[in-house]
């Protein structure tokens, strides 16, 4: 770039954090949020427990109250349309100080919850008492199953208030587009009903915990000796889990995508997608969409689905013979390695942690095994693409700047050439911030291939969407 | 054999590639403006945050390297068609052997008194976007003057910065030299909604002086005084061949090219915005100074120099736009006026921000009565290669009505209108017609294809 753009550039910059400041109602509603989340805090860190109950709801309400009005505060006084103003003027969303401030607070807390949760209060040892931030929540555990919290229902029930929360300002963010309301409506039930209260409720009942949405490859665990035992011991309930996972991995998974593309459980099912999409939401342009990252993401996100493949095969080899070893590799130390490298460092830490610097689906695109599951069957065996509207595309590069997955999606639309990509998790977004209506999320069993080239062939060879006189 | 070009925006930049697919000549582009092409659409988007300047760049920065097309960042100052050479600003002589001109446009002026000030400027160049940061950074009032596509655009990037903008269109309504009454009308209120105060029927006279060479306000045709500390001056655009002139390239608006785009010299091409036609299309423009038209002139010619001749055909109009939050798209021809034997079907709805207008020969036509002419939409997107196929062959309304979903293109969920215009169709011919085919892609590619055997 020469030092003309470079200008420009920074001067959009430092001019347009005028454009960003916050109306005193915006700061009002941040406020109560601010306070919701300091009560958490001097819980957490005065390692209170009394009056956990009151405290709780208070804070959660303060949240939710705060969050609610500064979405409605921030968009009720434009008409319905794209909102992208400033984004990249502001600190937060253009990795300025406060992205990365947010990014080690993320990323701490992850390694709080993963590696230290007796930090966040967490009792120790057989029925250790809880404190601090951890004792906030036993009310409501013993609420919906009748047992004290764990760092694990605390992470849940964030996870669940945050996506509600943020998927309440997504949805009035992208109120003139039904596609976007309903794909968020439905990660929404999908995440309270089948992550979070459903197998709370099981718990409660003394019958194993269970998401029936998390397949296997993502629910990396499902083949693991300690899983598969737990939902035999459980009777017909119990087979019924085991049938439905292999079902879900074999042929659920597969027949969906080839409808409708990995876009049904990326975009409208997956837990880790519902919270891309509603928290992520503002980080979204973040990823990079370069020829290079095009190239790691390829190799990192096989790389992990083969790691899941072996680690599984090691682990089922391991149950029916009772040999841990083939060769040098070992199944349970396998196992351990993908727990806390896959499982923990790179879906939790990374994944969400980073989120204000590389974007919301970094976890997605680089690492999610059943993302690379879906991507090779959307890539070989499904009707979905996302296809150009003749040769209307003005290459002004929104596309590609608001796509999570960081597709170049402008490097198809110029040229008229419909999208198949493995990575792509059909959010949409793409088509809805393109200013000419170049883009459409399409399903069609006819002539998915001719329309579709490699990037490599894209740099060469095109076949222009517009049709001058040239050929006649 | 080595090629020039001088100007790399969508004309220029498209030439040197489709040169390269077909050839292995020597590529030249040269450009004043920036090293790497980007997308001139898109400064607005820069202006407002939405996009950082790189990511309107057309390909990655390795993109030209690798297709061996070698860029020039500088301003050609003088061409020499005998010696067959330009001239660059820093005396540099480059010859050539076949030079493609596409050097693109210039806001237009009207020699109104302080046109000249401090913050008053059009919106074209790269230059252009950085002079307006500079000097709306921390004003509070500006006077847009032209109603058109720039205007507008200019309009809603300082709203974005919540500068208060009074916007002058000398029309009576928004473009309604290109939009028919209904649709301009749309857009009239769509521009208020966003808190502009739009003013037709209303010219500028005058720009204030605020004694230090500032901006300090205008005075409007109907003898208003507005206060601004900006004016942006939206009122079209011209061929930038200033340095054209000792040439002997013949000119006249633009430079003068014929059917093939050549220039009155020997090896002389000239495409895009700075074109102008000697025999335009019946019922198009000398000088169509639009993305589209400039990226089809620089396949044709690069067609021309490489793989023989072919004369640049623009095919069937078509274009599209967003005035705020509506979008616009056009496929063939939509007349603003009212035609002798040309009906018009058109619906409206969703609080006059969606519309679909087709418009078709009358039944007592002369040529080809109940023929579709065009589609007009606002707030719906539509299939251009449905629509074109339609148009080209010259499908009557009553065939095209009942297969109408085939043309939406609307995301999935997304309310559609189409059988209303079924309803508008009842009541206008007395005909009822039932609408048979959905937005279903392989239904359309069905219809495609059978169109294509």
């Amino acid at each position: 770039m020469n030092d003309r753009m470079k200008n420009a550039e920074s001067m959009s910059l430092s001019a347009g954090v005028h454009s960003a400041n916050l109306s005193p109602v915006q700061k009002g509603a941040l406020g109560l949020v601010g306070s919701g989340i300091l009560i958490q805090l001097i819980y957490w860190i005065s390692f209170k427990t009394q009056n956990a109950s009151v405290w709780l709801w208070t804070s959660i309400l303060l949240v939710s109250a705060g969050s609610v009005w500064y979405s409605y505060e921030t968009y009720h006084a434009h008409p319905p349309g794209i909102k992208n103003n400033g984004v990249w003027f502001r600190s937060l969303t253009a990795r300025g100080s406060l992205a990365w401030l947010l990014a080690v607070i993320l990323t701490g807390f992850y390694i709080l919850l993963y590696w230290y949760p007796q930090y966040l209060g967490q009792g120790q040892g057989e029925g250790g008492a809880n404190s601090g931030l951890i004792r906030l929540f036993d009310p409501l555990s013993q609420y919906l199953k009748g047992k004290p919290a764990s760092q694990w229902f605390v992470y849940g029930t964030f996870y669940t208030l945050i996506m509600f929360l943020m998927g309440i300002k997504f949805i009035y963010k992208y109120r003139h587009d039904r596609y976007q309301v309903l794909r968020t409506l439905s990660v929404l039930f999908f995440q309270t009903a089948f992550a979070f209260i459903l197998p709370e409720i099981l718990q409660g009942l003394n019958r194993p915990y269970f998401d029936f949405k998390n397949i296997w490859p993502l629910n990396y665990y499902f083949f693991f000796d300690w899983h598969i035992d737990g939902l035999i011991q459980s009777g017909m309930l119990g087979y019924f889990m085991l049938f439905w996972g292999i079902v879900s991995f074999l042929v659920l998974t597969p027949v969906l995508t080839w409808f409708y593309g990995k876009r049904w459980y990326c975009s409208w099912v997956c837990g880790c997608g519902g919270l891309a999409e509603t928290a992520g939401d503002p980080f979204r342009h973040l990823s990079s969409s370069s020829l290079k990252a095009w190239k790691v993401e390829r190799w990192m996100v096989h790389g992990v689905l083969v790691f899941v493949v072996v680690m599984t095969a090691m682990v089922l080899y391991t149950r029916f013979t009772g040999a841990a070893n083939i060769l040098f590799l070992n199944s349970y130390q396998l196992s351990a390695w993908y727990g806390f490298f896959i499982g923990a460092a790179f879906s939790g830490v990374i994944g969400v942690g980073f989120y204000p610097l590389m974007g919301s689906r970094v976890w997605c695109r680089f690492g999610c095994p059943m993302a690379a599951y879906l991507g090779i069957l959307q890539k070989t065996k499904s009707r979905f693409r996302i296809t150009v509207n003749g040769g209307q595309c003005i290459s002004c590069g929104n596309c590609s700047t608001y796509c999570e997955m960081g597709i170049d999606v402008k490097s198809y639309a110029q040229r008229g050439q419909d999208v198949v990509r493995a990575s792509c998790v059909g959010c949409g977004i793409c088509s809805a911030v393109c200013p000419r209506g170049v883009l459409r999320l399409e399903n069609g069993i006819l002539d998915a291939g001719y329309r579709t080239r490699t990037k490599e062939e894209l740099d060469y060879e095109e076949r222009s969407g517009m049709k001058p006189g040239v050929n006649k | 054999m080595r090629i020039i070009i001088i100007g790399n925006g969508i004309a220029g930049s498209t030439a040197a590639r489709f040169i390269r697919k077909y050839s292995d000549h020597e590529i030249l582009m040269i450009s004043e403006e920036s090293e790497y092409p980007f997308s001139r659409t898109a400064l607005m988007y820069v202006y407002m945050g939405h996009l950082r300047l790189e990511h309107t760049k057309l390909y990655e920065d390795g993109f030209w390297a690798k297709n061996r097309i070698d860029r020039l960042h500088g301003r050609v100052t003088e061409i020499n068609p005998v010696s067959k050479s330009v001239q660059l600003h820093n005396g540099q002589s480059l010859s050539y052997d076949i030079l493609i001109l596409a050097c693109g446009s210039l806001p237009k002026k009207f020699d109104w008194p302080g046109q000249d000030l401090q913050g008053v400027q059009g919106l074209y160049h790269l230059r252009d976007l950085q002079q307006l940061e500079d000097q709306t950074g921390r004003i509070r009032k500006a006077v847009i003057v032209g109603g058109g596509l720039i205007g507008v655009e200019l309009a809603e990037m300082l709203r974005s910065r919540n500068i208060a903008v009074s916007f002058l269109a000398i029309e009576s309504s928004f473009w309604n030299t290109v939009l028919p009454a209904e649709e301009s009308a749309m857009v009239n209120e769509e521009i208020r909604r966003h808190g502009v105060d739009l003013r037709l029927n209303t010219g500028l006279e005058e720009i204030y002086n605020d004694g230090r060479g500032w901006v300090a306000g205008v005075r409007t045709g109907h003898d208003d005084h507005l206060e601004a500390q900006f004016v942006g001056l939206t009122v079209g655009v011209r061929p930038n061949i200033g340095f054209l002139y000792n040439s002997d390239i013949e000119t006249n608006m633009g430079v003068m090219v014929d059917d093939y785009l050549r220039s009155s010299q020997k090896d002389i091409y000239a495409i895009g915005d700075c074109a102008e036609l000697w025999t335009p299309r019946p019922g198009r423009k000398a000088i169509e100074a639009i993305w589209y038209t400039g990226r089809i002139m620089g396949e044709t010619v690069a067609h021309t120099l490489c793989k023989g001749p072919v004369k640049y055909d623009p095919g069937i109009w078509y274009n599209s736009a967003k005035f705020f939050d509506i979008e616009y798209q056009v496929y063939g021809e939509i007349e603003p006026q009212p035609v002798e034997h040309v009906q018009s079907l058109y619906w409206q709805g969703a609080n006059g921000k969606k519309s679909i207008r087709i418009n078709y020969n009358s039944a007592t036509s002369p040529n080809f009565p109940l023929a579709v002419r065009g589609f007009c939409l606002m707030g719906i997107r539509y299939r251009q290669e449905v629509c074109e196929q339609w148009i080209r062959s010259r499908a009557t309304i009553e065939t095209v009505l009942p297969q109408l979903g085939l043309a939406n293109f609307d995301p999935e969920f997304f309310p559609q209108y189409e059988s209303r215009l079924m309803d508008l169709y009842y009541i206008q011919s007395g005909k009822r017609l039932i609408l048979k085919s959905g937005r279903d892609r392989d239904a359309v590619t069905r219809f495609l294809n059978k169109i294509n055997e």
